[in-house]
Order: structure tokens, then C-alpha cells, then sequence
């Protein structure tokens, strides 16, 4: 038997990003005993890289805005399959979770009358987003972690979690992992769990997203018994950098489009006049003129067509690219150079001015910068019940960009900050009244926590066979290739014989060195969860036979009402992990209350 | 295509020594790629951190030609020509390769006393611009700590760690004691608990931070000023926190409403 070092808590909350520290300060606050865990270090989590903002209507630009209006932004954004309690929440309390941030020392651009500034951004109707420069994630979540440190949270980093644990009757009751400097096994027992994980774009090849987003958490959930839904609805962020190609994916942020840059071909075109959906139609503008008119005052003009939601304008741009209207590098040009002053470009944008000048030796208040798609953000997740962020399973809570729900088929920008904080709350409180109801010291099956932590160290017992790092790439060329931004039926089912392929090669790593900060090893853990959520993906994309927001069917290219009622909802009954028999079935939609079914009416 | 040599310390707390890798160099790479190029061809267990490839985390701190560097804002085209030497901060004790036990960073920020703003007046809090841009430049700090490690007073002096916050959390001291909205005084733990005193102001700090945080000239000069009136006149104190600027001037104001 593996020895292992144990921990009993109340709430243990896996990942520390805006979710995870959010929630993690809601048990605290209540009493109980809380540890927060993840594999990085504290402050490092994906989080930090948010760039433009976070959205809450709270009207400090445009009074005339409203909880209703952000509400109809996110469901249409999300083509209407969100899960609309939660879009409503969401939407009804980010302005308070934004302003509380303030009391915990969050410093947002302010407006000139001293309140915090709102930015526009696409698919909001408007200006919405508070930010600091463009770096309002790292202001996120540093006022959130100092939150927790001065809540004396016990914060365990660098701490990998493998798998979830129930108990005999099947009740989460905690997680097995190791830690990554030392290699050795841990495991705690706890009352309730939140995942709060993040995301999962580390399956493609060019993405925003850093080394944590393997999908940990959907894989551990689905492992664990928990619904996932809608998992074939992918962001590819239309603005990710395209040259040098060792940054190939590097975020560009909407920001640089809110302030004023345009996007054009090789041609000069401002091609996204030729992409305005029926959709948006009424409330886009149809000529240059009177865009520009609507970035100095939204009511003499409608708003720009670079704003439209990113699955519209991500699509657009590969079909330029495609057309042949590409820049030298395989993207299109983003211009902000020729239409703001320098100094307003390094002010607004400071870090995508370094980001240029550093890293491809662009300078955008003198270029235009060459840009194109790149896998960003995961719609589906976890299924959770909005109010407190309760899994399927008992016992398991869920919050952030891991679970699925609030953003439907395409996600808003500014919108997951937003959500982070709204859910991340809810999903500590949802859990410590869970952990306050429930008798008894939870009791984590042995026989589970074995079985993890063998598979985990199998890697150093074989000898000759797989290397991690190569797999890894291999699986990145393929969901890019396959499962990318636009996809086939075909194509499908050929990624579903190679992920079985993966699989099985994943079961012959090996991995040199000792357990000690080993990343080859790391990496090595990580490869089940990756192809658990590829996996995951592919189904949902195969069985979702119309084109909806992040997922788009060369062969169905038009959204299907029918599709429109369902959630591809996603089971593991009989568990197996990695080599599980994955379950997907559609399930109806939870039906809006005719109160917010009006908002819509009004709208055409 | 030209090959590239690579230097990168292999080792833990017991010891180690320089590795040599070479490899075939690529257009437009930054030193965490070649790293990660090691890893993935001759070095599957070559430790280091990183997260965001961006400069934007400060997980990827390393002495790169002996420098504290970001590996991934470090372009290789733009090192001298020959081998590339990778080393650990030499500040912090080493756990594995370039990942060192930054930990002290983190109970430092334990000793920071918590913001403490008055109640939220209905319609939230009104701050200037003009009042916060100081405290939005120390939080630009993305904890790389690569000040800390440059510090003389730690890096040389492992002794020095127990009463000395550094660089990094001066800023952090700073910035709360300017923030327009902060109730507490921390002056007098920052001159004794957190000894800002035994900063010489040699400005290394400054010339290593990524952000281009002016952490002398702008936090520890006038922390340092700041905590000389707490021992002599908490009258000056008090009316530097409460005269703050109530308008922005015209120029700043049509500046942000943009
Ligand atoms: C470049 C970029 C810019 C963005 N800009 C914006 C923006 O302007 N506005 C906006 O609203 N959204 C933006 N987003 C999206 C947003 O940043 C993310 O969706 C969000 O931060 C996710 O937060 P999270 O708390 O769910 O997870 P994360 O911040 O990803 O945190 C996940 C946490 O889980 C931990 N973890 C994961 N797996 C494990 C495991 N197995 N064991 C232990 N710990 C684990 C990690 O260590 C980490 O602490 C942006 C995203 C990117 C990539
Ligand atoms: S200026 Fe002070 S804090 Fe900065 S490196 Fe020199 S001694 Fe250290
Ligand atoms: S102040 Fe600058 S050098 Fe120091 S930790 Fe922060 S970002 Fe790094
Ligand atoms: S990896 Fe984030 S700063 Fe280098």
C-alpha cells in the first residue's frame, strides 16, 4: 500500500484562480475549514492573464444600462442555449461582486467623476467592462488572493489533484494528488468539494491558454460520476497572435478593438461589414462612417462590426484567410496604428504594446499587427444548478470557466471575469451549507486513492516506452486539425479513432528522473484528463449536427431550432476513468420564465 | 539552419552543475522555448516554471548570462552570440534545476496588515484617477521577484531574510499607504518589522523589474520619508491622508473618459 500524507477540512476548494479564491473567501468567511489547492504557484493561475475587463452593468458610462440588458446580451452571445438562471444571476450581481473587489483593494480606472470606468467590448451593448489598463485579470486576482492570505486560508500550492474521492455511498469526500516539488502523495478528506479548475485549451496547438488548462476538472467530474454539458462549444478568440510562431496563439486582446483598432486584409478591406449576421443586422453599422460615428458617441451610430461576438468575427477571419486575403503569416491585420495617437495606444494597452515590441518586434502605434484564431475559452462543463453551483454528484460544487451552463454556446467577453466572481461565491456558499449539513467525518475510499496513486506512478515503472512530450504534440496537431474551428462530420469520427489510438499509447508512457518537481512525470498525469476532455469534445461535436456560436458544422453550417432546445448532456455511469464508456444523449434546456422570455420579444 | 548552445543548471539542494544542450536554434524564440524544446527532445525531467508565456505571471524568473530575466520575454536573437548560460535565482534556496523555494515571498505577504477602507457609501467609492495612478503602478507587479532577488541585503545575506521584507513588498507597503481610501498605518512595522531601513537605495531593484515599476524613486524614497515623520510628527501624517485632490484637472479627466 502507497503511504501518503493526509489533510481533513471542511471545503476544500481544487484551483486557485478567480473562482477558486472567490469561493474559497465565502467558506472561510463562514467559519469553516478551508484549504485551497492548485498546481501552480498562488497568484499564478490562469487568471492572471485576463486582459480586458470585467463585465457588470452598473451604468457609470451608459446610465441607461441594466441587469436586463447584460442579461440579453449574454444569452443571445450565447445563441440562446445558456442556462438562463444563470445568465440572470449573473447578470444581476456582478455589479455588487465588482464593487466588493473595490473594498478588498482593487484599484479600476476610474471615470471622471471618480467612479470606476467601463469599456466596450464585443456582443455588450454597452460600454460594461471595468478593467485596469489591460491587465485587469492580474488586478483580479491579487486582490483576491491578499483577500484570502489576510483570511488566513491554508493555501496548499504546487499540489496536483489526480482524482476525486467518494465515500461508500458514493458522496465526494475528497481528493488524492501529489506535490509537485517533493513527488509525494497527498490526500484530503473534506466534507464538500469545489472545483473551480478552470479551462482546457491546452488539447489544441494554438492557444491563449498556459500549461494548467489540461481540463483536470471536467475529466476528474465526468470521472466522478457528474453530468457535463454542451463540451463541443469551444472560444477560438478571433484576435490570438500569429508570428513568431513560438507565441502562435498569444492572446490579442478584444481591448485593442474596443479601443478603436480595425480589422483588414491584405486588400485593406475592413472585411467585417461583409460578416453581419441576420441576427445582428439591425444594430450593426453598415458603413465605416458610421462606426467610427458610434466609437465617439454610441447613439449617433451603431456599433461597429469588430464588435460583433467573437464566434462571428473568428469565423469571418478564416474565411478571408481562406479566400486568400490572408497577411504574410497566415492571419489578417488588426489596426489600431492609423486611427489613436501613440500615447493613447501605450495607455490603454501597455501590454500589448510590450507583448509586440518584445515579442514579434511590432510596434502597433507605427503597424498594423497580424492576427487570427486561437482556441481561448470552453463554453461547456460541469453541469451545475445555478443557485449554489451543486454538481450532479453529492457533495461536488462547481465554479468558473470548468463548469458549463452560463455562457451557452459562445461566451461574452469580460464575461468569465464576471461569472468568476458570481459563481465562485455561490459555489462557497453551496458547499460550506453542504459541508455544515452533513454528519459525520467523511471517510474517502482507500480503495480508490490506490488505484490513483498507482496509475499516477506507473510512468516510472516502464521502461522503453511512450514519451509524454511527444504524445502531448500529437494530440495538439490533431484536435487542431480535426476538432478545430471548423469542423466535419468526417473529420469527427477519424479524431474519435485517433484519440482511441492516444489512449492506448498513453497507457505505455514512461517518464525518466525521480518524483521531484519532474515536469516530463507532471505531464504524464496530466495526458489522461487531456484525453478524457478531447474525447469529450469530439462526441459533442459529432452529435451536435448544426452550427451554434463556438461549434460550427461545414456540412449542417445553419443553427437547427431543434438543436436550439438541448443540452448534449454527457455521463460516465459506470466509471473506468480514462478508459471509461462515455454516455451522450440530448436533454431539454431549462425553460425561461415568461418575465425574461419578453426581454427578447421587445429586442426585434 | 545555426545551432544553439545551452547552459542550464541541473541540480538540487545538495548540489548540481551546468548541463550543456545544444539543439537546432529557431526563428523568433524567447529562452523558455528552447527550454521547453530540452525538455520535450533531451531532457524530459528538466524542471522549471511557467505559465502564461507572456510576461504576464512572473512564474518563469531565471538568470539567464548571470541577469535575472523572464525566460519567456527573453528573445534569443537578442543575447550575445554563444552559449546561453540558465541558473536558478540565486536568492532562494533551490528545490530542483531552475525552480527555486520562493516561499519566504509568500510569508512576507502574510505580514502585510489588510487594506482596511471606511464603509461603502451608497453609489460605491469615488476615487480620482489622478489619486490612484501611484497605486495602480505597484500593482502592475506581476511577483516575479526578481527584485528580491537582486537585493543585496537577502541575496547575499540569508540571515537578513528573518527582519527584511524587500523590494517587492516595500512596493506593496507603498501602495497601501498612499491608497486614497486606506485607514491603517503601517509606518511604523515597515521601519522596524519589515526593515526598510536597511535598504541603501542602490536602485538594482529597479533596473531587474519586467514592469518597469520605478520601486526606488517611487516607493522606497518616499516610504523612507514617510516613515522618518511617523517617528516625529504623526500631525504630517495624518494631513497627507486626508488632503487628497478632489477634481481631476481638466487635461486627466477628458484623458479618461474615453
Ligand atoms: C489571455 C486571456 C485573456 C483573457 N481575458 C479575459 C477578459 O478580459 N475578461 C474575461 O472575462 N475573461 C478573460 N479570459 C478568460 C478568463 O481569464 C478565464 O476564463 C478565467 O480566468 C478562468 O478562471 P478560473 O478561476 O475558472 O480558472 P483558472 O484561473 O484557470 O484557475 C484554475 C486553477 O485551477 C488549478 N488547477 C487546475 N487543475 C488542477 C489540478 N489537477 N490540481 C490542482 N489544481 C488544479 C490551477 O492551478 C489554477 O489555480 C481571458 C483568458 C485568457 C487566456
Ligand atoms: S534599492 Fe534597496 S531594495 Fe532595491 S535592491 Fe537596493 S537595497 Fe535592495
Ligand atoms: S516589483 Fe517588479 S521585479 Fe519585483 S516582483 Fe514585482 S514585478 Fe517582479
Ligand atoms: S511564463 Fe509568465 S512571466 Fe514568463
Amino acid at each position: 500500500m502507497a503511504e501518503y500524507e493526509s489533510h481533513d477540512y471542511d471545503v476544500i476548494i481544487i484551483g486557485a484562480g478567480g473562482a477558486g479564491l472567490r469561493a474559497a473567501i465565502e467558506a472561510k468567511a463562514r467559519g469553516l475549514r478551508t484549504a485551497l489547492i492548485c498546481k501552480s504557484l498562488l497568484g499564478k493561475a490562469h487568471t492572471v492573464m485576463a486582459e480586458g475587463g470585467v463585465a457588470a452593468a452598473m451604468g457609470n458610462v451608459y446610465p441607461e444600462d441594466s441587469w436586463q440588458i447584460h442579461f440579453r446580451d449574454t444569452m443571445r452571445g450565447g445563441k440562446m442555449l445558456n442556462n438562463w438562471r444563470m445568465a440572470q444571476l449573473h447578470a444581476q450581481e456582478a455589479p455588487d461582486r465588482v464593487q466588493e473587489l473595490e473594498a478588498w483593494g482593487a484599484l479600476f480606472d476610474r471615470t471622471p467623476d471618480g467612479r470606476i470606468l467601463q469599456r466596450d467590448f464585443g456582443g455588450h451593448r454597452f460600454a460594461r467592462l471595468a478593467h485596469v489598463g489591460d491587465r485587469t485579470g492580474l488586478e483580479m486576482i491579487r486582490t483576491l488572493q491578499q483577500r484570502v492570505v489576510s483570511m488566513d486560508v491554508d493555501v496548499f500550492m504546487e499540489c496536483k489533484i489526480l482524482g476525486l474521492v467518494a465515500d461508500a455511498e458514493g458522496v465526494v469526500s475528497g481528493a488524492v494528488g501529489y506535490w509537485r516539488p517533493t513527488g509525494e502523495m497527498v490526500v484530503f478528506s473534506a466534507k464538500a468539494v469545489v472545483l473551480a479548475t478552470g479551462g482546457a485549451g491546452k488539447s489544441w496547438k494554438y492557444t491563449s491558454n498556459s500549461w494548467e488548462c489540461t481540463g483536470d476538472g471536467h475529466a476528474m467530474a465526468l470521472w466522478a460520476g457528474a453530468d457535463l454539458i454542451d463540451m463541443e462549444c469551444v472560444q477560438f478568440h478571433p484576435t490570438g497572435m500569429v508570428w513568431p510562431l513560438s507565441v502562435r496563439g498569444l492572446l490579442v486582446t478584444e481591448g485593442v478593438r474596443g479601443d478603436g483598432g480595425v480589422l483588414r486584409n491584405s486588400e485593406g478591406t475592413r472585411f467585417m461589414f461583409n460578416y453581419v449576421a441576420e441576427m445582428f443586422r439591425a444594430e450593426t453599422a453598415d458603413s465605416e462612417e458610421e462606426a467610427d460615428r458610434w466609437y465617439e458617441d454610441h447613439s449617433a451610430g451603431r456599433r461597429t462590426p469588430e464588435l460583433l461576438p467573437r464566434d462571428e468575427v473568428a469565423r469571418a477571419i478564416n474565411t478571408e484567410v481562406k479566400a486568400g486575403r490572408g497577411s504574410p503569416h497566415g492571419g489578417v491585420f488588426l489596426d489600431i496604428a492609423t486611427r489613436r495617437s501613440p500615447e493613447y495606444i501605450r495607455r490603454r494597452l501597455p501590454s500589448m504594446y510590450h507583448q509586440f515590441m518584445e515579442l514579434a518586434g511590432v510596434d502597433i502605434t507605427a503597424e498594423p499587427m497580424e492576427v487570427g484564431p486561437t482556441c481561448h475559452y470552453i463554453m461547456g462543463g460541469v453541469r451545475v444548478e445555478a443557485d449554489t453551483g451543486a454538481a450532479t454528484v453529492p457533495g461536488l460544487f462547481v465554479a468558473g470557466e470548468v463548469a458549463g451552463g452560463m455562457h451557452g454556446a459562445n461566451r461574452l467577453g469580460g464575461n468569465s471575469l464576471s461569472d468568476l466572481l458570481v459563481f465562485g461565491r455561490r459555489a462557497g456558499m453551496g458547499a460550506s451549507d453542504y459541508a455544515a449539513g452533513r454528519s459525520g467525518a467523511p471517510k474517502p475510499d482507500e480503495g480508490e486513492i490506490q488505484h490513483s496513486i498507482t496509475e499516477a506512478l506507473a510512468p516510472f515503472e516502464r521502461t522503453d516506452g511512450e514519451n509524454p512530450y511527444e504524445l502531448h504534440q500529437e494530440l495538439q496537431e490533431m484536435m487542431q486539425t480535426l476538432v478545430g474551428i471548423i469542423r466535419t462530420g468526417d473529420e469527427l469520427e477519424r479524431a474519435l479513432g485517433e484519440l482511441d489510438v492516444l489512449r492506448d499509447r498513453a497507457a505505455k508512457v514512461t517518464v525518466g528522473g525521480g518524483r521531484a518537481y519532474n515536469p516530463g512525470w507532471n505531464l504524464a498525469t496530466d495526458l489522461p484528463a487531456m484525453l478524457t476532455l478531447s474525447r469529450c469534445v469530439t462526441l459533442g461535436a459529432r452529435d451536435r449536427k448544426e452550427s451554434r456560436g463556438g461549434h460550427t458544422r461545414e456540412d449542417f453550417p445553419t443553427a437547427d431550432p431543434e438543436f436550439g432546445k438541448v443540452n448534449l448532456v454527457q455521463r460516465q455511469p459506470s466509471g473506468g476513468g480514462v478508459n471509461g464508456d462515455i454516455k451522450i444523449a440530448p436533454e431539454p434546456i431549462p425553460e425561461m420564465p415568461p418575465e425574461l422570455a419578453e426581454l427578447f420579444e421587445e429586442s426585434h | 539552419m545555426s545551432d544553439v548552445t545551452m547552459n542550464v543548471w541541473r541540480g538540487d539542494g545538495d548540489g548540481g552543475d551546468f548541463a550543456e544542450y545544444t539543439l537546432p536554434s529557431q526563428e523568433g524564440e524567447v529562452v523558455l522555448d528552447v527550454i521547453h524544446r530540452i525538455q520535450a527532445t533531451q531532457a524530459g525531467d528538466l524542471a522549471c516554471r511557467w505559465n502564461c508565456k507572456a510576461g504576464k505571471c512572473g512564474s518563469c524568473s531565471a538568470e539567464v548570462n548571470g541577469k535575472p530575466r523572464l525566460m519567456c520575454m527573453t528573445r534569443m536573437d537578442q543575447l550575445p552570440e554563444g552559449p546561453v548560460t540558465v541558473a536558478p535565482m540565486k536568492a532562494f534556496p533551490i528545490i530542483r534545476d531552475l525552480v527555486t523555494d520562493v516561499s519566504f515571498n509568500f510569508e512576507m505577504a502574510k505580514q502585510v496588515p489588510a487594506f482596511a477602507p471606511p464603509p461603502r457609501p451608497e453609489g460605491g467609492y469615488r476615487m480620482q484617477q489622478i489619486d490612484i495612478e501611484r497605486g495602480q503602478e505597484f500593482r502592475k507587479c506581476i511577483e516575479c521577484f526578481m527584485c528580491q532577488d537582486v537585493c543585496h541585503v537577502i541575496r547575499d545575506h540569508e540571515e537578513n531574510k528573518a527582519h527584511y521584507a524587500g523590494p517587492r513588498f516595500f512596493i506593496r507597503y507603498a501602495e497601501l499607504e498612499m491608497h486614497p481610501l486606506d485607514t491603517n498605518d503601517r509606518r511604523e512595522l515597515v521601519r522596524q518589522k519589515a526593515g526598510l531601513g536597511m535598504c541603501n537605495i542602490t536602485k538594482c531593484c529597479t533596473e531587474v523589474c519586467p514592469e518597469h515599476i520605478k520601486i526606488t524613486d517611487n516607493a522606497i524614497i518616499p516610504m523612507k520619508e514617510r516613515v522618518v515623520d511617523a517617528s516625529y510628527d504623526p500631525v504630517a501624517w495624518l494631513g497627507r491622508k486626508i488632503l487628497r485632490r478632489q477634481k481631476a484637472s481638466p487635461g486627466e479627466a477628458a484623458a479618461h473618459g474615453a
